[in-house]
């Protein structure tokens, strides 16, 4: 094992004034709290997804459950699973709910599609931000199925990365995972087309508090 | 195209391969195509921030610190990826690197894996080496795909396969795929990757993957990807090798808010690439069991000790230097005879490898400092490249007999007429006297003899006028006194 | 005002034009134009090239001769570049801490020749006509390394009679780049192909810029192939006056 080798080499390229140094502070004069009002914030949320080719609904509370099974049965969606949090008052009759209790992989593909809530979602780049709590499910779940519904809280939408930052520092050892759209390629001639192995279909439930 | 190596102990000179690409007229329309737009959606992107400059200096300050303590920043990384379940391994050179990783994929039992785009198993020829002991590799990124199955090489560090255009691509997946009627659009070219992939996905149980960056603070790793198949690789398997030059790692976790700005900007013209997985270790109930980190020196721990050397170090890989190059968009990456291939990789690969093996990469360049301007981490490559020239120069200089003995000739000449107003002055008139024989009566010359040759091979060269300037100053000057005095 | 004129080696000896335009425009604006007989080249081919050795001693002398400048004039951007960019560098790497001062005190009197126009003296308007139809490249260093920005254009629109062109892909480099012209020969011909192309989308009778190394390099390839532009230092427009 060449460790010692290996940091030995380091060390004696750093010049002598710089071991056991303190870290410096970095210039951080970028911008970190946002400017915008709530509904600006929102309305920039929302086109963000829309550009990515990403679709937006809007529900109050007591109408989730109505809004996701209109989604879904529009779009001819009617088996779908979900992570054990999601709130039963969410979960139409009219579709299919199973839940995630560690179905295999192949399983998980042969869904319609995933429901899912999020940790937090950032406006000016349009990502939701799973932590893969309760209501998020483990990692695979919000990949395998080629739909993506995401139910996202007017509240959890934070203007700038800087801020969304700060609340994931609350738990940084949770996997994270940053969706900026549905999954995408440009590897062929630069042309962004959506979906490759990821979900290819993102839709996204906005919810005021 | 299996013709093109990268391998900088093999390759042919800059000046050589560039020559030779130049002819392929396909190819530098679709390298001229894709660099165009990418550069035009990084421009729009960068124009809408205001901060921009004020992220790029933060993101050149984090890389700099991550180097200036960076034994600390690796011991620390280590300690916290350890505790969450990963093991973290070290690595002095390319052998090494590669006897592990063999070493960890046979202890998974595995004879094939799964792979996530990463410039540093390119660097250490990971695929071959794996192949070598029986180990099937399948490049999961789209474009490393069309490489694989084209049996080519990248020649991009984002967008490794941007030298194909799609009816090119087409072609390989319909013969390589066995799909005789593929249309050469390409949502069907993609559909075909996510068709010939998904079996892959789901049963191959180890996989190998990068890092764009590794946090020393909570011992994560961080990879940024568009298309699905990064998580697909980091998620499913049971077995996580990531393969990690020691130079990734950062500070802090909040050090992600400044480069996940600036990387995907820079990278592909985007406020944000589709997918970021960040996780530490080992998540019980979710994604590998067993993870692995390869920390990798090969030289990079030389590049520190000078801070001229050391800004290199600071590249997050966003390969927004190779398509700002007037240079890169007329020869591809092909040219540069390595992994790294344009700006970045002028002044990388001679650092990494032995400078003798890549003598001409810093002259790649015509130090128009585009490279400079838009890189997110503030490397001032034109600078660097200059000082690797002086390293190539001064590595001349101690041999008898070189190709740049010549050079070294003139150059040496030329500094001593510069030193005298007198020789400099005499210089002038004997220059005036050589080029007659050269010079047509329209005072243009059409040919030139020898090196200079290669000037008059595409282009004339305007004759010396029969008055130098300082000619005409002190004629003047005398009229003028001469004027006074007779006053 | 008494301002010296450091008019580079290779303007000296190939582009004496320019240098006399310098001197016509600073003396019709009022001032006084000084050249030090003894400077030659301020090392920046021997520096770009590699030989750093040589061109320390280029760097001193050049420092010597303009030590007492009240103001120098330089009317090449990759030659003033080389000054602000690299000089520092040379006198650290050798140590030579009395040429560092020297060098941190003389800078701020070195003006590129359109910088000493609009920063220095303040002035954009100077009385120049030039009744063509013109269009304006801008070499790397002035535009990188100098920023001189639109500073040039600034100047060049208020010149009487003149019609002024944008350039398509202005930021691109012509492909000269020094020793690159001869060591890359391939990519610098192709780099240049563009750059004559797009000068000719322009159809512009002139193409002008602040440094004549590009200029040469991109007359080089318009001559050869018979192209009718010709090439002219921004000097030698600002210069020129209504025929009265």
């Amino acid at each position: 094992m060449s460790r010692e080798s290996v940091l030995g080499r380091v060390r004696s390229a750093l010049s002598q004034n710089e071991i056991g140094t303190a870290p410096s502070d970095q210039p951080r004069a970028y911008r970190h709290i946002g400017l915008l009002t709530v509904e600006q914030r929102l309305q920039l949320f929302e086109n963000r997804l829309h550009e990515y080719g990403a679709r937006v609904f809007h529900a109050r509370e007591q109408e989730i459950e109505q809004e996701i099974s209109e989604v879904l049965l529009g779009g001819g969606k009617t088996k779908l699973v979900h992570p054990a949090g999601i709130p039963a008052s969410w979960l139409s009759d009219s579709v299919a709910w199973s839940v995630d209790k560690n179905l295999p992989f192949a399983d998980l593909e042969r869904f319609d599609g995933v429901l899912t809530g999020a940790t937090a979602a950032v406006a000016e780049s349009g990502s939701i931000v799973l932590q893969h709590g309760p209501r998020e499910g483990r990692r695979a779940l919000t990949l395998l199925p080629d739909y993506h519904l995401c139910v996202v809280y007017e509240s959890q939408v934070i203007e700038t990365l800087p801020e969304c930052f700060e609340r994931l520092l609350k738990s940084p050892a949770l996997p994270t995972t940053f969706i900026s759209g549905p999954s995408a390629t440009a590897d062929i001639e630069m042309t962004r087309i959506k979906g490759v192995h990821g979900p290819r279909f993102l839709d996204v439930v906005l919810v005021p508090l | 195209m299996s013709l093109v190596t990268l391998d900088p102990r093999k390759a042919a000179p800059f000046p050589v391969a560039a020559a030779e690409l130049l002819r392929d007229t396909q190819l530098r329309k679709n390298v001229a195509h894709a660099t165009d737009v990418i550069q035009r959606k990084r421009a729009a992107l960068v124009a809408e921030k205001q901060d921009w400059q004020a992220l790029r200096d933060a993101g050149a300050a984090i890389r700099a610190e991550a180097l200036r303590h960076l034994d600390t920043y690796l011991e620390q990384f280590e300690r916290r990826c350890t505790s969450a379940g990963g093991v973290v391994h070290w690595a002095a050179d390319t052998e090494e690197a590669q006897r592990i990783i063999v070493g960890l994929v046979r202890e998974a039992q595995a004879t094939e894996v799964i792979k996530i785009k990463s410039m540093t198993t390119a660097e250490i020829d990971l695929n071959r080496v794996l192949e070598a002991n029986g180990i099937r590799a399948y490049e999961t990124d789209l474009a490393e795909l069309i490489l694989q199955l084209g049996n080519d090489q990248p020649s991009h560090i984002v967008v490794p396969a941007l030298h194909k255009n799609r009816q090119q691509v087409r072609e390989l997946f319909a013969r390589e795929m066995h799909l005789p009627n593929l249309p050469d659009d390409p949502p069907a070219l993609a559909e075909a990757a996510r068709l010939y992939l998904r079996d892959k996905f789901l049963k191959v149980r180890t996989a190998i993957c990068g890092a764009n960056f590794l946090v020393a603070e909570t011992g994560s790793v961080c990879i940024v990807e568009s298309e699905g198949n990064g998580r697909m690789c980091l998620t499913l398997p049971d077995t996580l090798i990531a393969v990690a030059g020691i130079e990734k790692v950062i500070p802090k976790y909040s050090d992600l808010e400044v480069l996940l700005q600036t990387l995907p900007r820079s990278a592909t013209g985007e406020r944000m690439n589709p997918y970021n997985s960040i996780w530490t270790g080992v998540t019980p109930g979710d994604g590998p069991q067993r993870f692995h980190v390869v920390l990798l020196d090969n030289r990079r721990s030389d590049l520190l000790a000078k801070e001229m050397s050391r800004q290199t170090l600071r590249c997050i890989r966003c390969g927004a230097c190779q398509n700002a190059c007037p240079v890169y968009r007329q020869t591809g990456g092909h040219a540069y005879g390595s992994v790294y291939a344009g700006p970045i990789g002028a002044i990388l690969t001679p650092q990494l490898y032995h400078m003798e093996h890549a003598q001409s990469l810093p002259y790649a360049s015509s130090l128009c400092g585009a490279c400079y301007e838009v890189c997110p981490v503030k490397i001032n490559i034109p600078e660097v490249l200059v000082y690797l020239r002086a390293q190539v120069v001064d590595q001349d200089r101690r041999k008898l007999s070189s190709v740049f003995s010549q050079e070294r000739i003139g150059m040496k000449m030329m500094a001593r007429i510069f030193l005298s107003r007198e020789r400099f002055e005499t210089a002038q008139r004997l220059a005036r006297a050589a080029q007659k024989p050269l010079a047509g009566k329209s005072g243009w010359i059409h040919w030139l003899p020898g090196y200079a040759g290669r000037w008059t091979a595409a282009r004339d060269l305007q004759s010396l006028p029969q008055q130098s300037f300082r000619e005409w100053w002190q004629t003047r000057s005398r009229r003028t006194n001469n004027a006074k005095a007779g006053q | 005002m008494r301002i010296s004129l450091f008019i580079t080696c290779y303007n000296d000896t190939l582009f004496p034009g320019t240098g006399k335009s310098v001197v016509s425009l600073l003396e019709r604006l009022g001032h006084e134009v000084d050249f030090p007989l003894e400077q030659t080249c301020c090392g920046q081919m021997h520096f770009n090239t590699g030989y750093r050795r040589e061109a320390y001693p280029l760097a001193k002398r050049f420092v010597s001769i303009f030590r007492e400048a009240e103001v120098v004039c330089i009317p090449s951007s990759s030659c003033v570049a080389m000054l602000r960019d690299y000089y520092p560098q040379l006198a650290n790497e050798n140590h030579d801490q009395a040429l560092a001062r020297e060098i941190e005190t003389l800078l701020p009197r070195i003006f590129e020749f359109t910088e000493l126009l609009t920063d220095y003296l303040k002035i954009e308007d100077v009385g120049a006509h030039f009744a063509h139809r013109v269009t304006y490249h801008a070499s790397c260093h002035g535009l990188r390394s100098l920023h001189l920005g639109d500073k040039p254009l600034r100047l060049l629109k208020k010149v009487g009679g003149i019609e002024l062109v944008e350039l398509d892909k202005l930021e691109t480099c012509c492909g000269f780049g020094g020793t690159f012209a001869v060591k890359n020969a391939e990519v610098s011909t192709a780099m240049l192909a563009d750059k004559t192309r797009a000068i000719l989308n322009t159809r512009a009778e002139v193409c002008t810029a602040c440094d004549n190394s590009c200029l040469m390099h991109i007359q080089g390839m318009l001559h050869r192939e018979y192209a009718p532009v010709r090439t002219a230092h921004i000097a030698e427009i600002l210069a020129c006056e209504a025929d009265r």
